[in-house]
């Protein structure tokens, strides 16, 4: 059974085919919203996501599925002490498809290995996060036309941020692709990504701690939050959580087509004030996960 | 320092010195009944110092947990007094219920009989990483 885990899960050749999907579902969503008719979403959310699950919720409504599931572990079985391998037994009796998101890592990978449906990732824990990369993908897409020859910069919370870590894995599939990295020292991203992904590629990439200095550069400028939750130590969280804010001021020296993205939820790190400008493309984002996991729901179907 | 020489049973031997202990307590020698022995920092030639682990009697080894914690050691097999086997072993590319997962965030601190399976991510540097949530095993 197939079930989608981790971003590299999908070849690129699979990642464009859903790429077309979403794009004619935007033109035609009329085409598709009969096509998962009879069919059940099952989105256990053993930790709260507001987004991530009205995200797939809304995806499998306007292929004209239907919706079961719970929002947050006290909700379900979980309180009980049932195991995930128990859950996804029972859940594979009601429903067609599985969106899973757990504070636990592995936990779907767990499910998908026990579940006789397909098991989607919608967030372990720090861990993956593939849907939100299809969403990034079909973004960048959308926005720049392309995948190859582009510069890319992560700022901010790069050692705990999965998008981060499944963004780069997927982008490192084309070519022309380079890195800037801005983060500070106590963020940077783990060594272990950029000798098996950047250095095991060839991609080239720049660390820097000066979002300022690496901005004309971009073409496309990924922020992302400090999050608390993965910090063991709320000193650490306070001092970090600062370090860097895109206000109009920063974005002076940005390039006319600079695509600006963010997985949201920010707090701080991009000013309200950047909202309007052309370039912010993190609300864009937010509406294509819901085209991809469309796409992404429609294929994992069509292939059980 | 002597060590009397084993007839019957199995010597480790050039072991990083330092990882005896380690390889011991994985391949839980505790619970034999028969002759162990650990020898630490012994000089070599090769390797400086290294420490030996010798077992007086036909046990079976895992030689996936030897792989794991030292791939450079070597298993002689002993009988009658004569050594009538030596073995190298190679870095398992899976280990199954062998060690635990550190990260407190892993779902094998929760899930009831779950394996614990670590995979060779980064062979020239010895890296295992769990299968379910990628974090460094510790040798």
């Amino acid at each position: 059974m197939r079930s989608v885990i981790d971003i590299i899960d999908l070849t690129p050749e699979e990642i464009d085919d859903m790429i077309k999907t979403a794009c004619d579902i935007i033109d035609n969503p009329l085409k598709y919203s009969e096509m998962c008719k009879g069919k059940k979403l099952a989105t256990l959310f053993f930790e709260p996501s507001t987004r991530t699950r009205l995200s797939f919720e809304a995806a499998m409504y306007e292929l004209g599925g239907n919706v079961i599931g719970f929002s947050e572990a006290s909700s379900s079985s979980a309180t009980k002490g049932e195991s995930v391998a128990d859950t996804a037994k029972v859940i594979s009796c009601y429903a067609d498809i599985i969106a899973m998101r757990h504070p636990k890592e592995g936990a779907p990978y767990v499910a998908s290995k026990n579940a006789t449906i397909p098991v989607i990732n919608a967030g372990d824990g720090g861990h993956n996060h593939p849907t939100q990369t299809l969403a990034d993908l079909l973004t960048i897409y959308r926005e720049k036309g392309r995948f190859d020859n582009l510069t890319i910069g992560f700022c901010g919370d790069l050692k705990f941020g999965r998008t981060v870590h499944s963004l780069i894995n997927a982008m490192a599939r084309y070519t022309g692709i380079k890195f800037i990295l801005i983060s500070p020292e106590e963020l940077k991203l783990p060594s272990y990504v950029k000798k098996n992904v950047l250095m095991a590629n060839n991609i080239p990439y720049v660390q820097t701690t000066s979002l300022e200095e690496a901005m004309p550069e971009l073409d496309v400028l990924y922020m992302t939050r400090v999050q608390g939750e993965r910090f063991f130590n709320e000193e650490d969280y306070l001092r970090l959580r600062d370090s860097y804010i895109l206000d109009l001021q920063k974005l002076s020296t940005a390039k006319e087509d600079l695509c600006i993205m963010h997985p949201l939820p920010r707090v701080n790190e991009i000013s309200v004030a950047v909202d309007n400008d052309p370039r912010a493309c993190y609300f864009k984002q937010v509406l294509n996960g819901k085209y991809m996991r469309m796409a992404l729901i429609l294929k994992l179907l069509q292939e059980a | 320092m002597n060590v009397d020489s084993i007839s019957n049973g199995v010597v480790i031997d050039h072991i990083r010195a330092g990882l005896a202990f380690r390889l011991y307590n994985l391949l839980d020698l505790d619970n034999l009944d028969c002759p162990v022995a650990i020898i630490k920092n012994v000089a070599s030639k090769k390797m400086g110092k290294k420490d030996i682990i010798k077992i007086d009697s036909q046990t079976p080894i895992d030689f996936d947990v030897v792989g794991f914690v030292d791939p450079n050691a070597t298993i002689n097999v002993i009988k009658d007094g004569v050594l009538v086997e030596k073995l190298s072993i190679d870095m398992p590319e899976k280990l199954t219920n062998v060690i635990k997962c550190k990260n407190p965030r892993c779902i094998t601190t929760v899930e009831q009989e779950i394996e614990h399976v670590f995979i060779l991510s980064e062979e020239d540097e010895k890296v295992y990483r769990c299968l379910y949530c990628e974090t460094k095993a510790d040798i």
